[in-house]
């Protein structure tokens, strides 16, 4: 079996413009490259860019592919090698990061009020590196 | 009404006897069993609080240099220190940011580290390094000193801060069409989010409001050590707008208070960067109150959903000095997660740590329960409302 053949399961971060935005992009990989898309996260801002946090599964070969295809159209294709971290030993838990979050990798659980990080949920948007105040978050590349 | 005195207290807290539960349990034990009972079975309350405190500051001797020396300027990490005191003491602010520092010249500026944090790795017993200068004098001819130290390397070096544990806090929004970053943290246009900071129900200073037990001498906990109050802090204000209950609706009560840096733990006390606005530090500050009477029991039973606190308008309004407030929501409410205000739901966060307030508060109760901490008078107590009586 060849390495294109291997399987993957990868994340990647779709940023698009507004010009892109009505395209059919999740069909297009299902359809063109035989990927498995799950939608972790999508918004659309009111001037119509927007972003879509994918989780991507098939094979190497297509996936690799697909990427290429969508740059080619023009998206800003992000792969999710970049990683927040949360070093829960520096963490004071105040919670204000959770304010600034926009995808809710990182809640409060309630009624304790701890702080919570989900790094599935993360679209590396490091808005959390940005607020905390006690420099818990981190950029791992 | 039974009263206790505090040699009462005390010689049940050395007996190892004495009935001690934390702001939250108080409540409960209070549902159950009756005001009358529950002031009668419970000794001490303790309270707890962990969050941005920015009026926090530490004095610092260095000891005597051989050849001596007047230290007219000092750093501590590239941060300056006042040294206009006497030959080597020096005072580091918490808000004292570092040499050079860009500041918010790249708006918003991200302010890595400065006084605060000079502060939370003095404590952590991590090496520093000092510089000094000096015009050099007949008795103090050292010009110039540059070296590396640990707390154990100083002579003194204990807090003294002039204001800290506000009694309630305003609540942070922005109703500007833009975000500003703010010492209550990144407030988005709109009304986009709500920041607040209070440790509510455990709060020390609302579950005295009328300050009937609290004032100069108060032994604490603080930073995880031993601290004192050394009277009201700056800004102490006892003459604002009170719920029916008696809490007051806004900042209010504020404790200046002193302790020694060399005993205290800096997972209690914590160097911040507040995104484009500059650094601090994060506080952790425990007030045992002695349930002197029924009426003392009664005010540790505040919970959150009696304290109102102001949502600010931090966008327009509290740059320009014009009064912030636009109403008031509860402490459960905030808490919960979001609020309804002005017609909209707005997503909450807070600025105070809520488990780090319980720890402080479970900490002082332990040392409190096991002997090793005693309640003491005050010498003075706090200023209080005119009129009210506190049966001094």
């Amino acid at each position: 079996m060849s390495i294109d053949n291997n399987m993957v399961d990868k994340k990647v971060i779709l940023r698009f413009t507004s010009e892109l935005v009505e395209q059919p992009i999740v069909y297009q990989l299902v359809k063109e490259f035989n990927l498995v898309p799950n939608i972790i996260r999508a918004e659309v801002s009111p001037e119509k860019k927007g972003y879509l946090l994918l989780g991507l599964s098939g094979t190497e070969a297509n996936y690799r592919r697909a990427l290429i295809c969508l740059q080619q159209q023009g998206l800003q294709v992000q792969s999710l090698v970049e990683q927040v971290s949360w070093d829960e030993h520096l963490c004071t838990q105040c919670g204000l990061c959770t304010g600034v979050c926009p995808s809710g990798a990182l809640y409060l659980e309630r009624p304790s009020l701890e702080v919570r990080f989900e790094g599935e949920k993360c679209v590396v948007c490091n808005m959390c590196i940005e607020a905390c105040p006690a420099h818990a978050m981190r950029l791992d590349v | 009404m039974s009263k206790k005195s505090y040699e009462e207290i005390n010689a049940k807290i050395k007996q190892g006897k004495a009935v001690v539960v934390t702001a939250e349990e108080v409540i409960d034990i209070a549902r159950e069993e009756g005001l009358k009972s529950a002031a009668a079975k419970v000794d001490v309350v303790t309270t707890g609080t962990f969050g941005m405190m920015c009026s926090s500051g530490a004095f610092l001797n260095f000891w005597h240099t051989k050849p001596k020396m007047r230290m007219q300027q000092v750093w501590l990490n590239n941060v300056p220190a006042y040294a206009g005191i006497a030959a080597v003491d020096a005072y580091i602010g918490a808000t004292e940011l570092m040499e050079g520092d860009p500041a918010n010249t790249r708006h918003p500026g991200h302010f890595r580290y400065g006084g605060g944090h000079v502060i939370e790795d003095l404590i952590a017993g991590k090496e520093l390094q000092l510089r000094a200068t000096s015009y050099g004098t007949d008795c103090y001819p050292l010009k110039k000193l540059e070296k590396t130290l640990t707390i154990d390397d100083l002579r003194d070096a204990f807090i003294m801060s002039p204001r800290n544990s506000y009694q309630n806090y305003n609540v942070g929004v922005n109703c500007a069409d833009k975000t500003v970053y703010t010492y209550m943290g990144l407030l988005k246009p709109n009304m986009g989010n709500i920041n607040y900071s209070t440790a509510g129900q455990l709060s020390p200073l609302l579950n005295d409001p009328y300050f009937r037990t609290i004032g100069v001498g108060t032994r604490i906990f603080l930073g995880g050590g031993i601290g004192f109050v050394c009277g009201p802090g700056t800004q102490h204000d006892h003459s604002g707008q009170r719920t029916t209950g008696g809490l007051p609706m806004g900042g209010a009560g504020t404790l200046a208070v002193t302790g020694d840096m060399k005993k205290m733990n800096s997972r209690y006390i914590r160097g911040v960067s507040m995104l484009g606005y500059g650094v601090s530090l994060m506080v952790g500050i425990g007030v045992p109150i002695p349930i002197l009477d029924e009426d003392m029991l009664e005010f540790t039973c505040v919970t959150d959903a009696d304290i109102l606190s102001p949502v600010c308008d931090y966008g327009i309004k509290y740059p320009t000095g014009e009064p912030p407030e636009l109403g008031y929501v509860t402490v459960a409410e905030l808490k919960s997660g979001e609020v309804n205000f002005a017609g909209k739901c707005i997503p909450t966060a807070p600025l105070s740590s809520y488990p780090m307030a319980k720890e402080i508060a479970t900490a002082l109760k332990r040392w409190v329960s096991e002997g090793s901490f005693l309640l003491s008078r005050p010498a003075v107590l706090l200023p209080t409302v005119e009129g009210y009586e506190r049966g001094e």
